[in-house]
């Protein structure tokens, strides 16, 4: 029994594997029904799952493949055509054989999972006796697909052969297949000597390598020659993945890809649990390096000078650097080529493209870019959502493409590539783009924002309306997409990884999704940030950039602060705010900003101090103190001390929720305090003339309220800075030595938490330009001298907003 | 190496098996005892890890008063829990006497924060007894109130202690 069960094992992986190669070849096959190498690739997949399964004694699927094989082998002798209502049926039975698969893998059998394949075999059992699956629709599909199959006007023979295939009897078929072969033994031939010439020319001999030149070219002239189905006689059926979807665009590659063929490649297979245990342990040891790098700095401060101090510097450095290569090295056996999950997407356009009536072609770059297995098997999902997206939202039907003067085939790029320590993975279409006041009018009828938002967001932010939870932009709910799900999905994972969504359209000329994702999870760059006294970690991956500030560059719209980056508004919130840190050290006048972007939002975080950057490992806070918000887990750094990591997504959510502090940094606490008696208001006097000053107290003295006085606008300023409560109003005279009024009310404005302060001027210039240039520099009252003391004071109360009942 | 491993395994459950019930055999507990505020406790020896001076923790945000934070136990992060604030004491600076004691119960660790340690104890089962009913909850953390000559202490119960910090406030 156990045996039998590591034989199924095998089985399954054997068959899995051939299977993800399948659906590749079987879209290619469409585009090009006569390529010999492609049809005994999948005929040899069928076979070979019907001989095990029937070892196996699984019955289903051994009379499924049974029936499939009937139909290639037909299609493989070229007694049938690869038409696309073929192909339907070809692919419904090849996606039934995954169920069964799967059924097998989770149940150990192939009955449990409840799979009829009755129609499938009934259909592939009319195929294979040559009537139209569907119903009595003879041969024309048959003779249809051959047109586009032969690109090549010129070649005499093959135009009369094709649609003769059907008529053939079995003799000449049989001659054909003769001849075909024979043909492709001589391409074999010729391509071993290419490649002989190649290493004989790699060897150096100079002279031998244009001799073979004449026999390199040969094959290229001659293969369209013969017979349509070989255009392009050598993607050999081992690895023709790569090359399909590029396939109709490029046949100059060719060259290029019968090397990749002669590579052997030399596997083996590992537990995915003992990579990631290599993975840990390698973790640990970067923080152990970390350790020792630091306490070198340590020696190396206080042993300046000593001979030991070389010996140990290069013991350091070569561990160091050992320690970055294992890493990398470990790093790249988790490593996966994107195109495992790019491989599904040309059959999923060409499935989309026959239900939606569009024509669409998917064109696949820089499949062999690699990433971690984990991200590799997070990102499927929303690429499937993106594609149907394109596909469906964003090319246009073909009518619709040409009455715009577009060609009928609409084009979906997807592209990945290494960017730093990120892979971007770009899906651009050339459909209709998005609309931005489309997208607005939609967000507002559902509710998604409102009316003023809808005004002040910019281009970008509208695009990003995509990702929200219940949008859809599709007219009409189609099987495909447009049930609001889709995106959002995308958003959320994106996410997950820490990674950054980028969208940017032009309408009628079609959009572009970047999605920015970073190579490993395990261990990750970050930023480390300073609030008073505590450290933080934030994913580098997340940070788009830093900026120093000054306190006066931020401001308050509605209850949240934000400040102007280049051409955007920017959120703003505190990082001490969000993880309620202890203030214990002042502020100095300007904070750096950490630009936070990630999925499509973005977000400025206010630190006390920039650090540096950081190699960490992210471990677990425990059980015990699990789902803390907004922190992902926790490090150890250099000097032993654990830092604790921010989940830049939860903090995003969570800074929608905190109210600005900023600006009222000390304001907020003190200055809201509830103002009871008279003398919890105060008011700073400050006039060079001890008897101007008195004036003004007594003027305001039937008040009760607190007065504090300073003889010019330097001492001013320092009691307002180092007060411990704020003041309600002050009250400035102009003409003063060392700092005048004007300058000290304009000092005095830089500060965001004295915005709001009552500035009023007391003074004997009544001129008009000194009234502007008091205006200019922040005053919020202007009074000349000389005034009457009830004038005065009324004022004053009608700016400290002094609501005490008079003491009776 | 293994068959040490295996040992333990069979005498922990050798002893989870007798613990519960077989309190008429003269079964002995042995315990590590310990002060927080004017009050004596104890945990099983076998549930402690170890027990390291004070070191330096990191504060984590949006938890209750009683957890301090966290701290590294040689490339461990940990989480630390003040149990003279857990008890209801008044918060204070640690002394010379103040240790973390570093609990391990099924895969859950965590370090709390003690007064002074007392004794490593050896009691029998039979001398413990059961909290008055009125107050067997889940929230009070305690296993049973030991006797020995004139002391009384107060054993904990060690799962609960280590209980995440989610389902206590919940309830």
């Amino acid at each position: 029994m156990d045996e039998l069960q590591e034989l199924t094992q095998d089985f399954l992986i054997e068959a899995f594997e051939m299977i993800e190669q399948l659906d590749q070849d079987l879209v290619e096959l469409e585009s090009r029904p006569d390529d010999l190498d492609l049809l005994n690739g999948i005929f040899r997949v069928a076979h070979t799952i019907k001989g095990s399964s029937s070892f196996l004694n699984f019955d289903i699927l051994t009379r499924l493949t049974h029936h499939m094989e009937d139909v290639l082998n037909k299609a493989r002798r070229a007694e049938l055509q690869i038409s696309p209502e073929v192909m339907d049926v070809v692919l419904e039975s090849i996606d039934m054989m995954k169920g069964l698969l799967g059924s097998i893998r989770d149940n150990g059998n192939d009955t449990d999972a409840g799979i009829n394949i009755d129609p499938v075999v009934a259909k592939l059992d009319a195929i294979s006796s040559g009537e139209s699956p569907d119903a009595a629709v003879s041969e024309a599909p048959a003779a249809a697909p051959a047109a586009p199959a032969a690109p090549e006007p010129a070649a005499e023979a093959p135009a009369e052969a094709e649609p003769d295939y059907a008529n053939m009897s079995d003799d000449e078929v049989e001659a054909e297949i003769e001849r075909l072969l024979k043909q492709r033994q001589e391409e074999d031939a010729k391509r071993r000597a290419e490649k002989k010439a190649e290493e004989g020319a790699s060897g150096g001999a100079e002279a031998a390598a244009p001799a073979p030149e004449p026999v390199v070219e040969a094959p290229k002239e001659e293969a369209p020659a013969p017979a349509p189905e070989a255009p392009k006689p050598a993607p050999a059926a081992a690895k023709p993945a790569p090359a399909a979807a590029k396939a109709a665009a490029e046949p100059s590659d060719k060259d290029q890809k019968e090397t990749h063929v002669t590579t052997v490649e030399q596997t083996i297979r590992v537990d995915v649990n003992r990579l990631d245990h290599l993975m840990n342990l390698i973790g640990e040891l970067v923080l152990g390096k970390n350790r020792l790098l630091k306490i070198y700095d340590d020696v190396e401060e206080r042993y300046e000078g000593e001979q030991f101090l070389e010996e140990l510097n290069q013991v350091v450095s070569s561990v160091s650097m050992v320690t970055t290569d294992l890493q990398m090295a470990v790093m790249k056996t988790r490593m996966l080529a994107i195109g495992k999950v790019f491989n599904k997407f040309p059959r999923m356009i060409r499935d989309l493209s026959r239900e939606l009536g569009k024509k669409i072609e998917l064109r696949i770059s820089g499949e062999e870019t690699e990433l971690d297995k984990s991200i590799v098997e997070v990102i499927g999902d929303p690429l499937v959502h993106i594609i149907r997206n394109s596909a469906d939202h964003g090319i246009e039907s073909p009518e619709d493409r040409v009455a715009k003067g577009k060609p009928e085939l609409g084009i979906v790029n997807l592209k990945a590539y290494n960017e730093g320590n990120s892979i971007v993975i770009e899906i651009q279409d050339d459909g209709k783009g998005l609309d931005v006041e489309m997208l607005k009018s939609k967000a507002l009828e559902k509710g998604l924002i409102n009316e003023r938002e809808a005004d002040t967001m910019s281009d970008k932010e509208a695009f990003a309306l995509i990702f929200r939870p219940g949008f859809s932009t599709a007219a009409k709910v189609t099987n495909v997409s447009g049930r609001g799900v889709g995106m959002d999905v995308v958003k959320t994972n994106i996410e997950k990884l820490n990674g950054i969504i980028d969208i940017d359209s032009e309408l009628g000329r079609g959009s572009i999704i970047k999605l920015k994702i970073p190579l490993t999870l395990a261990i990750i760059q970050a930023l480390m940030v300073g609030v008073q006294e505590e450290f933080y970690a934030i994913p580098l991956a997340s940070v788009l950039e830093t900026v120093r500030i000054s306190e006066y560059d931020i401001y308050t719209v509605e209850g949240k602060s934000v400040m102007r980056l280049r051409d955007e508004v920017l959120s703003l919130v505190k990082l001490s705010d969000l993880f309620g840190v202890e203030s214990t050290i002042e502020g100095r006048g300007f904070t750096y900003v950490v630009v936070l972007g990630l999925a499509e939002q973005k977000l400025g975080l206010i630190v006390d101090e920039l650090v540096g950057q950081e190699e960490i490992v992210i471990k677990s806070l425990g059980d015990y103190l699990q789902d803390i918000e907004g922190i992902a887990g926790a490090t150890i750094r250099g000097d032993g001390r654990v830092t604790l990591i921010a989940d830049v997504g939860v903090l995003m959510h969570m800074s929608k929720k905190i109210k600005s502090s900023i600006g009222k940094d000390t304001g907020a606490s003190k200055g809201s305090k509830k103002k009871e008696k008279p003398e919890d208001y105060r008011i700073l006097v400050i006039d060079d003339s001890k008897t101007d000053r008195t004036i003004m107290k007594k003027s305001i003295e039937p008040l009760g309220v607190t007065v504090v006085e300073a003889a010019d606008g330097q001492e001013a300023l320092n009691i307002v800075k180092s007060s411990d409560e704020d003041f309600d109003a002050l009250l400035i005279d102009i003409e003063m030595p060392k700092m005048d009024g004007y300058t000290l009310a304009n000092e005095i404005r830089q500060f965001s938490r004295f915005r709001s302060l009552p500035l009023i001027a007391v003074t004997s210039r009544t001129s008009k330009t000194d009234r502007m240039r008091g205006v200019e520099v922040g005053m919020s009252e202007y009074i000349t001298k000389p005034y009457s003391p009830d004038y005065l004071m009324n004022v004053v109360k009608r700016n400290i907003n002094y609501k005490v009942d008079m003491p009776s | 190496m293994s068959t040490d491993k295996l040992k333990q395994v069979l005498k922990n459950q050798q002893k989870q098996k007798n613990a519960p019930d077989d309190i008429a055999e003269d079964d002995i507990v042995q315990l590590v005892g310990f002060m927080v505020g004017n009050e004596e406790f104890a945990v099983p020896i076998l549930t402690i890890q170890e027990i390291i001076k004070p070191i330096e923790s990191t504060r984590v945000p949006h938890t209750p008063p009683y957890v301090i934070g966290v701290f590294n136990l040689r490339g461990s992060v940990i989480p630390l829990i003040d149990l003279r604030q857990k008890f209801g004491y008044p918060k204070q600076k640690y002394t010379d006497e103040t240790r973390f004691i570093v609990i391990k119960s099924k895969d859950q660790v965590s370090g709390f924060i003690i007064d002074k340690l007392t004794e490593a104890l050896r009691i029998k089962e039979s001398n413990i007894e059961p909290i008055p009913e009125n107050m067997a909850n889940e929230d009070n953390h305690i296993y049973g109130v030991g006797k020995k000559e004139d002391k009384i202490l107060t054993i904990l119960k060690v799962d609960s202690l280590l209980k995440k910090r989610g389902a206590e406030d919940a309830s």
